[in-house]
C-alpha cells in the first residue's frame, strides 16, 4: 500500500510587516488585532520596504517594535506633524501614524486637524478605546457619558467635563480629507470590515489622493475592569451606539478605488 | 556671489538654502517673519519642502520628522515661539537627529514686545527643553556673520547629529547690510546608516527617545555627554579686538558685542587700555580663551541686552580671579555706544585708583 504525500498549504502565518516578537499588550486588548490588520495590508500592497510608521505616546508607544518597518516615536500627539515632515521630503514613501485617543483627540488635536485639512498624503490609524490606557485608566476625550475612570470616579459627568469627541465625524467635515471611516474590532465580521477600510486608507495614499483615517473602536479590558469577552460586548452595547460605524468621507476618486 | 544689500532675516534664509536645506517648517512671528516669507517663495521654486505649520509646536515636530528622513531641515522663530518648541528640542537632542533652529530674539518675558533682545540666553544655552543636555548655539553680530554661521550650523548639526541654534536678535533680523552669500551647495543624500527611508534590503531603522530601562537611559545620557564633551573641547569660537595689552575687557555677544565695539574704540581714543571679547559660540561658551584673558586683565565688563545672563558663564570662566561687572538694557531697549562707554570709563577709573595687580 502506498501513501500519497499529503498536500500542505499555508493558510495563516505572521505577515512580514509584523516583527516576530511578543507584544506587551494586555490579554484581550485589540491593539494586537489592529497591528495585524495594518501589517497584512502593507504586505498585500507590497509596500513594507518603503513604509515609515510613526508611533504615538500611549499604549502603542512600542508599535515600532512590532511593525517590521522603519519607525519613529513622536512626542505625545505630534505624530501627524512628524509624518508631515517625513512625507514632504520623501513623497514616494508610505507614511502612517498609529495613535490612541488621548494622543490624537486631546493633546494632538491641533496636529491631526491641520494635517487632515492640509490634505497631507498620509494614513492615520486611530485607536479609540474611550480611556487613557497606559497611565492607568483616566478619562479620555472619547470616554462615554457616565463611564467610570480613575479621573471620573463617579462616572463621566457631562455637566462638568462636556461631551466625548467624535473624531471621524469631525475630520470628515474638513474639505482636505479624502477618506475617513470608523470601524470596530469587537467581532470577526467587523474585523474583516476594518481590514477593508485600512486597505482603502493606504490605497488612498498610494494613489496620492490625500489624507485618510480609519478610527477603530478598540477594547481595554484592564482599565474597563471587564473580562475580554465582556469588553468586546461593551464595545457593541455602548461604544457603537455613540460612535456609529460608517464611511464618513469618501471622495469620488476613492470611491473609484473601492469599486476596483 | 557678489556683495549685495540684504536684510538679516532674508540673508539667514538664503544662506540656509545655499547650505542645502531641503525642508523648512515655520510659523509667523515678529521679528523673524521675513525669513518664513522668503522660504515660502524660494523653497517651492527649488522643489524643496515648505510648510507653514499650525503652531511652533507642530513646526518643530515637522522638522523632527524631516530630519529623521536624513535631510537638512530647519525652522525659525522668535522668543515666545522658541518657548513652544522646547518639547521638540528635547526629543531631537535625545534621538540625535541633526537640525538647525534660528531664534531672532525679542523682548520678554511673556508676549513682551517685538524689539531686539538677548533674553533667551538661558533658554538656549542652559536647557533647551527638558532633560540633561546642551544644544550648540551660534551668535552672529552682523548680516555677513549670520550668513557664515548658517552654513556652519548645518555642518555642525550633521557632524554631531545634534541640535544647533543660530541666535540672532530683532536688530540683526531686521537690519540691512552689504553681505555676500556662499555658493549653492549640491543636495546630497545623508545619513543612510540611520535615516528613515524604508527598510528595503536592510533591517528597519528606529528613531526613538524612549528608554524605559533606567540603566539604558543612563547609558544614552552618558553617550550624549561624551559627544557634548567633544563639542565643548573642540568647537569654542570667539573673536576679540585690542585685548593684547588690555586691563579691562568688555564681553558681549551678538548685537551687544557689536555696539560695545564702538564704545571700546572710543575708550581707546581716550587712552584707556580696553579690549573687546565677543563669544560666537554661546554653547560651548569660549571659556578657554576667556579664562586665559582672566590671567591678564584686571576686570571684565559684561554687556548684554538682558538683565545679566551670559555674565554667569563669564564668572565661571574668570574663576574668581578678577571682578566681573555688568551693564545691560532689557525689554527691547538697545543700548547706545555712549552709555556703554560711560560704564567702561567708570569701571576703568575705579581700576586705576586700586593698587596694580601683581
Amino acid at each position: 500500500m502506498t501513501i500519497s504525500a499529503v498536500e500542505e498549504k499555508v493558510v495563516y502565518q505572521r505577515p512580514e510587516s509584523l516583527s516576530d516578537v511578543p507584544t506587551h499588550y494586555c490579554p484581550g486588548c485589540t491593539h494586537g488585532i489592529a497591528h495585524r490588520l495594518v501589517a497584512e495590508v502593507l504586505d498585500e500592497l507590497g509596500v513594507r520596504e518603503r513604509t515609515i510608521g510613526i508611533a504615538p505616546v500611549g499604549c502603542s508607544v512600542f508599535a515600532y517594535k512590532y511593525f517590521n518597518v522603519d519607525s519613529a516615536v513622536a512626542a505625545h500627539g505630534r505624530a501627524p506633524a512628524m509624518a508631515t515632515g517625513i512625507k514632504r521630503v520623501l513623497p514616494d514613501r508610505v507614511v502612517f501614524t498609529y495613535q490612541g485617543d488621548g494622543d490624537l483627540a486631546a493633546i494632538g488635536l491641533a496636529e491631526i486637524v491641520h494635517a487632515a485639512t492640509r490634505g497631507e498624503n498620509i494614513t492615520t490609524i486611530f485607536i479609540n478605546n474611550a480611556i487613557y490606557g497606559m497611565t492607568g485608566g483616566q478619562m479620555a476625550p472619547t470616554t462615554l457619558p457616565g463611564q467610570h475612570t480613575t479621573s471620573s470616579p463617579g462616572g463621566r459627568d457631562i455637566e462638568i467635563t462636556g461631551f466625548p469627541v467624535r473624531m471621524a465625524e469631525l475630520l470628515a467635515g474638513l474639505t482636505g480629507t479624502a477618506y475617513v471611516a470608523r470601524r470596530s474590532l469587537h467581532n470577526v465580521k467587523e474585523i474583516n470590515r476594518a481590514k477593508k477600510a485600512i486597505r482603502t486608507a493606504f490605497e488612498t495614499q498610494l494613489a496620492g489622493l490625500g489624507f485618510a483615517m480609519v478610527e477603530l473602536l478598540s477594547s481595554c479590558p484592564t482599565n474597563w475592569h471587564l473580562s475580554p469577552p465582556e469588553a468586546l460586548q461593551w464595545i457593541e452595547d455602548y461604544m457603537v451606539p455613540y460612535y456609529p460605524l460608517s464611511d464618513y468621507k469618501v471622495i469620488e476618486p476613492v470611491q473609484d478605488l473601492m469599486k476596483r | 556671489m557678489a556683495v549685495e544689500l540684504m536684510k538679516g532675516n532674508v540673508a539667514l534664509a538664503e544662506a540656509a538654502i545655499c547650505a542645502g536645506v531641503q525642508a523648512y517648517f515655520g510659523y509667523p512671528i515678529t521679528p523673524q517673519t521675513e525669513l518664513l516669507e522668503h522660504m515660502a517663495k524660494r523653497m517651492p521654486e527649488l522643489g524643496r519642502a515648505f510648510v507653514q505649520a499650525e503652531s511652533e509646536v507642530a513646526a518643530i515636530n515637522m522638522v523632527y520628522g524631516a530630519a529623521c528622513a536624513g535631510v537638512r531641515a530647519m525652522t525659525s522663530s522668535s522668543s515666545p515661539g522658541i518657548s513652544l518648541m522646547q518639547e521638540g528640542f528635547s526629543y531631537i537632542a535625545a534621538s540625535e537627529v541633526p537640525c538647525v533652529v534660528v531664534d531672532v530674539m525679542r523682548g520678554g518675558p511673556g508676549l513682551g514686545n517685538i524689539q531686539p533682545s538677548q533674553s533667551d540666553y538661558f533658554q538656549l544655552t542652559r536647557s533647551a527643553g527638558h532633560g540633561d543636555y546642551h544644544a550648540i548655539a551660534l551668535a552672529p553680530a552682523s548680516v555677513q556673520e549670520a550668513i557664515d554661521l548658517m552654513g556652519l550650523a548645518f555642518d555642525l548639526a550633521d557632524k554631531y547629529r545634534h541640535l544647533v541654534f543660530v541666535v540672532a536678535d530683532g536688530l540683526i533680523g531686521q537690519m540691512m547690510e552689504p553681505a555676500e552669500l556662499p555658493p549653492m551647495q549640491p543636495i546630497t543624500r545623508r545619513h543612510d546608516d540611520w535615516a528613515l527611508t524604508g527598510a528595503d534590503g536592510r533591517a528597519p531603522h528606529v528613531i526613538t527617545s524612549l528608554q524605559l530601562n533606567a540603566p539604558d537611559l543612563e547609558a544614552l545620557n552618558q553617550r550624549l555627554q561624551a559627544k557634548l564633551r567633544i563639542i565643548h573641547d573642540t568647537e569654542q569660537r570667539s573673536t576679540e579686538m585690542l585685548t593684547d595689552d588690555a586691563q579691562l575687557v568688555v564681553v558681549g555677544f551678538g548685537t551687544a558685542g557689536r555696539i560695545a565695539q564702538t564704545a571700546v574704540q572710543q575708550a581707546r581714543r581716550e587712552g584707556m587700555k580696553v579690549g573687546l571679547f565677543r563669544p560666537i559660540t554661546l554653547w560651548p561658551f569660549p571659556e578657554k580663551r576667556l579664562s586665559a584673558l582672566a590671567d591678564q586683565v584686571s576686570a571684565f565688563l559684561v554687556v548684554e541686552m538682558n538683565t545679566g545672563q551670559m555674565i554667569e558663564d563669564v564668572r565661571l570662566a574668570a574663576g574668581g580671579q578678577v571682578p566681573v561687572t555688568f551693564y545691560g538694557r532689557t525689554g527691547g531697549v538697545v543700548p547706545v555706544p555712549e552709555e556703554i562707554y560711560d560704564a567702561i570709563r567708570d569701571l576703568y577709573r575705579k581700576l586705576q585708583s586700586r593698587p596694580a595687580r601683581e
